[in-house]
């Protein structure tokens, strides 16, 4: 195969462009790309300060290689889990990738911040470990984004994962989920602006950009996303991806240019009616505790009693 | 270890693979599902797949 825009021996193929590239012509194609998003649904200005959501994995490293790449400077961020050694060694890839590009990385660590880490939250609440994690990664990204007085927070969510929650929440009819979903959110009080640069490029095509760039990440999935339902969802759309090339970026761009506004709505009235967390001020539906601080409160006070066993997840997610 | 020469698209084929889910590696780059994989080839067959909900 020949690359599409050069000629040269191609190094991947792309059945949803029905085309293939060279590695100069790949990476280049992935810079368009996330310039496209960027520009399509107003994700940054220029001259507006950026933090990028990092966690050590494949799209979050190759997102800020790529702002970075197409002159959009953001510092990171990185939130310390605490899982096991998948923890300690997405850290390791964050701070190596930070210091070898020069970057500036913030982080926060659940534990000695917060008096909780991941494992600990999910058993308290005895409800799946990612919806602990994803509350409290919402929470502390938005929380330090407006302490440190960034304009936009960027998370590395691909065209897999925004197709995957979009399967999901057409499958429930979650129309108050489907009122948020969208590349960009944008900032109302208490909330900072939040942007998904990558919603164009796959799943693949982030692995592949990191190794043609020599990018090291955490190739080893967390622990804890064993059986989640969303690698069931991704598992579905690639078959479905198969058969019919171009299926997943069809299913969201049409939803985002002709679905959205459907549910938008109903989004914006949960925004509207939203009141300060007694203890830290973010908002909230009741006016009371907030999700986060209610979930760090019981999660800390089960942390610190005496003889609480520490477990730590060993089983592995089966690959593919 | 690769059995005889053949494409990447038949290797994953053999083991049922769905392409979308991997990356091909043979050596150190990536390379095409129509490349030919030599009969001692090593390569390595990565998943993409992330799983959270986020
Ligand atoms: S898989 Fe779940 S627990 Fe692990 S990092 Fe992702 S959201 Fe958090
Ligand atoms: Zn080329
Ligand atoms: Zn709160």
């Amino acid at each position: 195969m020949k690359c599409r825009r050069c000629k040269a021996p191609a190094i991947i193929d792309l059945p949803r462009h029905n085309a293939a590239f060279c590695a100069d012509c790949f990476t280049h194609q992935c810079r368009e790309q996330v310039k496209r998003a960027i520009h399509e649904h107003h994700m940054i200005e220029p001259g507006e300060s950026v933090l990028v959501a990092v966690s050590g994995g494949k799209d979050s490293l190759a997102l800020w290689d790529l702002l970075h790449e197409i002159g959009i400077p953001a510092d990171g961020l990185y939130l310390g889990l605490g899982i096991g050694d998948y923890s300690d060694e997405s850290g390791e890839y964050t701070r190596a990738f930070a210091r070898s590009h020069g970057l500036h990385l913030h982080e926060v660590d659940l534990r000695s911040q917060y008096g909780y880490d991941i494992p600990g939250a999910a058993e308290v609440t005895h409800r799946s470990p990612c919806g602990a994690c994803g509350l409290s990664k919402r929470h502390l990204f938005n929380q330090v984004a407006l302490d440190e007085n960034y304009d936009v927070v960027a998370t590395g969510h691909n065209l897999d994962d925004e197709a995957a929650v979009l399967f999901g929440n057409v499958l429930r009819w979650e129309t108050a989920y489907l009122g948020r979903q969208f590349p960009v959110l944008p900032a109302t009080p208490g909330f900072a602006r939040k942007v998904k640069p990558l919603v164009r490029l796959t799943e693949r095509e982030m692995a592949a950009y990191c190794v043609i760039r020599g990018i090291d990440y955490q190739v080893e999935e967390c622990p804890m996303a064993a059986g989640n339902r969303h690698i069931a969802f991704k598992e579905v759309l690639n078959q479905l991806e198969q058969k019919s090339p171009g299926t997943k970026a069809a299913f969201t761009s049409g939803f985002w240019s002709r679905g959205h506004q459907a549910f938008a709505a109903e989004a914006d009235d949960e925004r509207a009616t939203l009141l300060p967390c007694v203890e830290c001020g973010a908002p909230t539906t009741t006016g009371d505790r907030c999700a986060f601080c209610s979930l760090r409160a019981r999660a800390s006070a089960a942390a610190s009693e005496p003889n609480r066993p520490i477990e730590v997840p060993v089983t592995l997610r089966s690959e593919t | 270890m690769v059995p005889g020469p053949m494409t990447v698209a038949a290797l994953l084929t053999r083991l049922e693979i769905v392409p979308e889910s991997v990356l091909v590696i043979n050596g150190d780059t990536l390379v095409t599902h129509d490349a030919r994989l030599a009969d001692d080839a090593e390569v390595e067959i990565r998943p993409v797949i992330s799983g959270g909900a986020t």
